[in-house]
């Protein structure tokens, strides 16, 4: 057993950390520390995007022969070890981590041509249509409705908590084609693009004050039968493909490490009047550490066992589910070092473009917003009370 | 990077697995609970005979320098089955010491007797006015002479009564008075003026107080040169911490798997409790917590040879986040036996206190959040 990188994952952390350092510019760096929503937005996660792909990096989980860099499980791990640590953008994972392995798993050889390419450039641009007002935690009980005309289905219904839909040019939908005996049964996984006529948005503000999330809302539009992945009915499969992939690529604790240092660096500043000399709050802050300790072990004992070709099971449930409870941690630490400032209110967005001097310090005024829109993470992706059903399920048996 | 098992650490936890599995049962168990001695000489002897005293201890004194993942693949498997025997005391910390700390003719004359399974060994530091503090030592070693003049009162010795030898730490005075320094000092069990209070031990295992008035000692007793003894006790401690870690886990596996098993088995308003959410997601989150305490213990023992400010923030990391985990799957594996997990004719009680006293030992969460603070800002 070895903790330590060997002299080639070395040089390949030295190559990722020059590409960082060329590629990453100030602006990016500083746009995305100020930006309180999960993903950065379009201009600047698309920037790093097409400096990722110009590399050959541009979706490091994808088979060589679509445009994977055909990495180790360890170098997948440096790579996003060293991206969190530069604080690179927040790219929309909608297309290369999301739809992407489904096209590759699923999709007909045409559709394979067209859009893998596009999604590696960053030319399009994806969000997930997924979940439905009535169809939260319980999904597959969605009734948005697909029916067959001719060549093309007709759609109608409506989508919710669409992640950057206002900003998608296309869309990666579960539809029911048909009602089958079981609710999962007669679902289809279809691909739409957001210009179809028929096709509305409606921005949903989070309490944090962002715009990142919407409602689509679906009247008689018309999407090609060819625009659909995999077999009529078959949908709930690769959708469910698809969910195991948002529950965590399985390297999250970089990120976490990170912002809890964001939080640290600001205990220890004369900004909070050094809120770590507060015992509770020094103690808090090891306590979050040594979780994120927890959770990177985890994440490199399930990397170590891909790397000999063993299957790691339901662990990712484990990795989803604390990874979304120590962000909270994190955001809730933020929320009590920043004391007074924590009541001030900046509704202007973006906030690395803000017109005004902001009422607290630059470096503030995150955490607030942070702390309220990460209330989501144990909601979206499978919320809690989901994954300790399946944790119980696949590990437990019961 | 690898966290893989390799052939030989997979033989060692198989070979583990099965003595627990075989030879150390409910009845083992019970019958060492009743015990004077509270382990078994033959289990001892057995230990030897599988190396697993020679474990850690160097080649050139007889052992397989096996490092703290081994030791902590162990003491898993020994979780799991309540194992008693004065493994800790003898091998994890007392031969570590002498290890780091004696000298050659010291490490000559101890540790091939400690592989060979013919001494045993405890560590005599903790006082109470010390609490967890380990810099904090009001023994008194006098020289004299002859030799030494130890005088004071030591508190929670792991498995004293089992000891041949026992390593007290004492502050040196010495011909130009106190010098400030800790020594670490090899006394026979049966010197005159060393009297052991001996106790049973909660969740299995003795411990004893030990007092010394006036216990005289060769100059040769003090380990080495009398340099450096407290950064080798805080090794040392750090390397118990993660051993003691990777035995909670297999406690807490036990536990869990005990207690899944009653949830399937009891039926109440007529049907199994783990039909009820409520249940199985009290069940996700003990398994969730035991493997968050396997990573953790696995993460102490791979930096048991770190830097010291990286070894001790993981292991106090280890020992807090183990003895939080420890305490939740310990309490709810009463919880969900109802009434009968609160009576000693279930095993869960047993498993049980062995957590809580591995919550205590060497200090709890609160204790080891603070220190792993306090050494963050210092590093």
């Amino acid at each position: 057993m070895d903790l330590t990188f060997n002299a080639e994952e070395r040089a390949f952390q030295s190559e990722v950390r020059g590409f960082i350092a060329k590629n990453l510019t100030e602006e990016m760096k500083r746009a995305t520390a100020l930006t309180p929503s999960v993903f950065s937005d379009p201009d600047i996660g698309m920037a790093w995007q097409r400096a990722l792909h110009r590399q050959g990096w541009g979706a490091p989980g994808w088979p060589v022969e679509y445009g994977g860099p055909d990495w180790t499980p360890a170098q997948r791990w440096i790579f996003e070890t060293e991206s969190a640590r530069a604080g690179v953008p927040n790219v929309n994972v909608m297309g290369v981590k999301m739809v992407g392995p489904v096209i590759i798993g699923f999709g007909n050889p045409e559709q394979k041509n067209f859009y893998l390419p596009r999604i590696l450039s960053g030319e399009d641009y994806w969000c997930q249509g997924y979940s439905e007002p009535g169809s939260g935690s319980d999904l597959s009980s969605l009734k948005t409705r697909a029916v067959r005309d001719g060549d093309d289905y007709i759609i109608n219904g409506t989508k919710i908590w669409t992640t950057h839909a206002h900003h998608a040019n296309r869309m990666f939908a579960l539809v029911r084609t048909s009602d089958g005996e079981r609710q999962q049964d007669g679902i289809s996984f279809i691909l739409i693009d957001m210009k179809t006529p028929g096709i509305t948005t409606r921005p949903i503000l989070t309490i944090g004050g962002d715009h990142e999330v919407n409602q689509v809302f679906f009247d008689d539009v018309r999407v090609p039968v060819a625009n659909r992945v995999g077999e009529e009915g078959k949908g709930w499969t690769y959708g469910k493909y698809l969910l195991e992939f948002e529950r965590g690529s399985g390297i999250a604790s970089a990120k976490l490490r990170e912002g809890l240092k964001a939080i640290a660096d600001l205990a220890e500043s004369d900004l909070t009047g050094r809120a770590i000399d507060t015992p509770d709050i020094a103690a808090r802050i090891s306590e979050v550490e040594v979780d994120i300790d927890a959770l990177e072990m985890t994440e490199l004992r399930v990397l170590s066992a891909l790397q000999t070709g063993q299957n790691p099971g339901a662990v990712s449930s484990i990795l989803k589910l604390r990874n979304s409870e120590i962000r909270q941690a994190v955001t809730r630490l933020g929320a009590d070092v920043i004391g007074h400032d924590a009541l001030a209110v900046e509704p202007m967005r973006p906030l690395y473009k803000l017109n005004h001097e902001p009422a607290i310090p630059e470096d503030m005024l995150t955490v607030v917003p942070e702390y309220l829109n990460g209330r989501a993470y144990t909601i979206f992706g499978g919320t809690s009370e989901i994954q300790r059903d399946i944790i119980a399920k696949m590990m437990l048996g019961i | 990077m690898d966290l893989n098992l390799s052939d030989e650490q997979r033989l060692l936890r198989e070979s583990a697995e099965r003595f627990v599995a075989e030879s150390y049962d409910a009845d083992h168990r019970r019958k060492m609970a009743n015990d004077p001695l509270g382990y078994s000489p033959a289990v001892w002897k057995q230990f030897a005979e599988l190396g697993w005293l020679a474990l850690p201890v160097a080649e050139e004194f007889g052992g397989l320098g096996g490092g703290a993942v081994e030791i902590g693949i162990l003491m898993e498997a020994f979780g799991r089955g309540l194992v008693s025997e004065p493994y800790v005391a003898t091998v994890v910390l007392g031969a570590a010491l002498i290890d780091r700390c004696g000298s050659p003719a010291q490490k000559q004359a101890s540790l091939p007797k400690v592989a060979d399974g013919s001494l045993k060994l405890a560590f005599a530091h903790s006082e109470r006015a010390a609490r967890f503090d380990l810099a904090k030592v009001t023994t008194t070693a006098n020289k004299t002479g002859q030799g030494w003049r130890l005088a004071g009162n030591k508190i929670a010795v792991l498995d004293g009564h089992a000891a041949d030898e026992i390593i007290v730490s004492a502050l040196i005075h010495d011909h130009h008075g106190p010098s400030g320094r800790i020594g670490l000092f090899l006394v026979p069990a049966t010197a005159p003026g060393l009297i052991i209070s001996d106790y049973p031990r909660l969740g299995g295992g003795h411990a004893c107080n030990i007092e010394l008035s006036d216990v005289h000692v060769p100059e040769d007793a003090l380990l080495g040169d009398g340099h450096g003894a407290l950064p080798a006790i805080e090794w040392a401690v750090d390397r118990a911490m993660a051993a003691l870690g990777a035995e909670a886990v297999g406690i807490m596996q036990t536990l869990l798997d005990t207690t899944l098993e009653y949830t399937k088995i009891r039926k109440q308003f007529g049907r199994p409790l783990s039909a009820n959410q409520v249940i199985r997601h009290r069940l996700a989150d003990m398994a969730m917590q035991v493997d968050e305490a396997r990573s953790m213990a696995l993460r102490a023992a791979l930096k048991a040879d770190a830097a010291p400010v990286e070894r001790a923030r993981a292991a106090s990391g280890a020992k807090a986040k183990i003895g939080k985990c420890a305490r939740f799957v310990g309490e709810q594996s009463i919880q969900l036996h109802g009434g009968m997990g609160v009576t000693e004719e279930l095993e869960v009680g047993a498993y049980f206190k062995r957590l809580v006293a591995f919550d205590t030992l060497f200090g709890g969460s609160a204790h080891h959040y603070s220190r792993h603070a306090r050494l963050g800002r210092t590093a």
